[in-house]
């Protein structure tokens, strides 16, 4: 058979075919959230949710822009909690990993079972929501970052397979030049594990930019309320106005609709920024975890 | 006990490092395992652990007699376990699929929209369901009409929600889980391949006989690992999509969400711990017994 023939032969059409109409299955969603977020009400109102409206508009990112002060707030804890929360567990979690990856540490293993157990067992939200009243954290800002998602056990074994990967020699050779733990961890195991590094930040980010369960969970000050939990709020109350019955005098002048979906991309708009990267680390951590464990 | 100091002292950095780490882990899970007694107490915010009146297993009792209990239970199993075959299933064919293919360009592009969602909250998610399946301007209900078939007041019906949830879940994790299987394959020892073609096999021949079964033990050990899991539902998933809309309960309460209204809306934290205490009593031995397994069969995949 020849290379052209084998090309284009049946299987190889039906392959790209199948997996095309997967892709614009996944694609469909996003881009109707998209197209709609764009939409005319009145469009809306006639058509209903449309590939193609009558006509676009504007308005749903105005109103978001004119007088949601409440979803600019929240923009504003998302990025914080984000930003902080990363950080904070990317640093707990990177330098625990340095010590249970250094052989020369005696009981390394029995930290790692230590951590390990948890894993295991856990004990459920009641004694985990428990602790975090006691500690006083309802409904303050730390609540959005310290009680889950600060370590995750997991992580930090990724990162200790990535760092007993590499060469022994460089911090007995730093033993020997007089440098210690401090400073072996940060000048040197630190910069080499950057790859491992840097999927786990963003495995921390999406983590913390997608989160609402902490907020649901621990707040309930609304000027606390991170943008996922707000878009979880306001779905329910659109759902409620949606039940009222039409025309008695509530009829809401506000492009309900495409204001919905403009709140929708505007919260996804930083992962799509940041997608090219995300992807490229995503599907290479994961493939360094699955197959080390 | 000497021996012992003497290890912290001579590698007292190294320890310094890994304390914060074990100082939160301490705090967050070991310290609050006594709050598990909660489980059997008539819990009062304002008596504490210590002075609360004791309920002995009445909490668990309350629970298992309501009709919630089996409804939750089942509900939980039933749906991880369909989410475990179907992503499973649809991950497997994309990366068979995926590594048929040689253009580049293309397979960067189909897995970049393929794992985008995977990225996506699910309250994104369940916005974007809305799009699909609100009853008045939902996508389907409009096509449906233009069809002019009946319209589906998709929110008050609970039958297909189990459908609807199982597609919803491959639609955002089986791009995902696709890449791990797709590195498994990457793995297989491209000269069978080769042989293969020198003996005239056909492509059809080469996917069944010779992919699929050398990643079979890939395919079963991350199975069985899940298996360890399937008390657990996806809270963040049910809640954001059915959130408190009691018509659908029959096919979508689980035991998580049971949990958190039991806990924050109910507010009753002993209840909530008794049912929790269950929860995670069974999720344990199910994680013995999917890792007895796997260690059985497959020594190295082993969880421990």
């Amino acid at each position: 058979m020849t290379t052209i023939g084998r090309r284009f032969s049946p299987g190889v059409i039906g392959i790209y075919l199948l997996l095309t109409i997967f892709a614009l299955a996944c694609l469909l969603p996003m881009v109707m959230t998209l197209v709609v977020s764009f939409s005319d009400e009145n469009s809306i109102v006639n058509k209903g949710y449309s590939l193609f409206p009558d006509a676009f508009s504007l308005d749903g990112y105005r109103a978001i822009f004119a007088n949601s002060e409440i979803i600019f707030k929240g923009y504003g804890i998302s990025l914080f909690i984000t930003a902080v929360g990363t950080v904070l567990a990317l640093f707990l979690t990177a330098i625990g990993a340095y010590t249970l990856a250094n052989p020369q540490v005696k009981y390394r293993n029995h930290l790692a079972l230590f951590f390990f157990i948890t894993t295991l067992f856990n004990a459920g939200i009641v004694p985990w929501y428990l602790m975090v009243k006691k500690l006083g954290l309802l409904d303050n800002i730390l609540a959005l970052i310290i009680p889950s998602l600060l370590f995750s056990a997991f992580n930090m074994f990724l990162i200790r397979n990535f760092m007993e990967s590499l060469p022994d020699a460089l911090r007995e050779s730093a033993y020997i030049d007089g440098a210690n733990d401090l400073t072996i961890a940060f000048r040197i195991y630190m910069p080499l594990s950057l790859p491992a590094l840097a999927t786990i930040s963003l495995f921390y980010a999406i983590g913390y930019w997608n989160d609402w369960w902490n907020a649901i969970m621990l707040v309930d000050n609304k000027d606390l309320y991170p943008l996922q939990y707000i878009l979880f709020q306001l779905r329910s109350n659109i759902q409620m106005l949606e039940m009222l019955p039409k025309g008695a005098g509530n009829e809401y002048t506000m492009p309900a609709e495409s204001v919905k979906m403009a709140t929708v991309i505007i919260t996804i708009g930083p992962i799509a920024l940041l997608y090219p990267y995300l992807q490229r680390y995503f599907v290479k951590g994961l493939v360094v975890g699955s197959v080390k464990g | 006990m000497t021996g012992f100091i003497r290890e912290l002292i001579r590698n007292k950095y190294a320890y310094l490092l890994v304390l914060p780490a074990v100082v939160y882990v301490f705090i967050f899970s070991y310290a609050s395992y006594p709050y598990l007694l909660v489980a059997f107490q008539h819990f009062d915010y304002n008596k504490g652990l210590f002075n609360s009146d004791w309920a002995g297993l009445a909490n668990f009792q309350f629970f298992f007699k309501s009709n919630d209990a089996m409804r939750v239970t089942w509900n939980t199993i039933k749906l991880n376990v369909l989410f475990l075959i179907f992503v499973t299933f649809f991950a497997l064919m994309l990366a068979i699929l995926f590594n048929e293919i040689r253009n580049k360009l293309y397979i960067r592009l189909a897995q970049t929209t393929l794992i985008f969602p995977s990225f996506l909250s699910w309250i994104i998610v369940s916005y974007m369901m809305y799009s699909l399946f609100a009853t008045e301007y939902g996508i389907i209900n409009q096509t449906l009409k233009g069809l002019g078939i009946e319209q589906m007041n998709w929110y008050s019906n609970p039958n297909p929600w189990p459908t609807i949830l199982v597609s919803m879940k491959v639609w955002k994790d089986a791009g995902m889980a696709s890449i791990i299987y797709l590195a498994a394959i990457t793995g297989i020892d491209g000269s069978l391949y080769e042989s293969a073609d020198l003996d005239g096999a056909t492509r059809w021949q080469k996917m069944t006989r010779i992919t699929l079964p050398l990643i079979m033990p890939t395919v079963t050990i991350l199975t069985l690992l899940n298996l360890g899991k399937i008390f657990y539902a996806d809270f963040g998933m049910i809640y954001a999509i059915i959130g408190d809309n009691g018509v659908l309960y029959p096919t979508t309460d689980v035991i998580d969400t049971y949990v958190f209204r039991a806990l924050r809306m109910v507010g009753d934290p002993s209840n909530a711990a008794a049912v929790g205490l269950f929860q995670s009593t069974v999720g344990l031995l199910l994680v013995f017994v999917a890792n007895w397994i796997t260690r059985r069969y497959f020594k190295e995949g082993a969880l421990y």
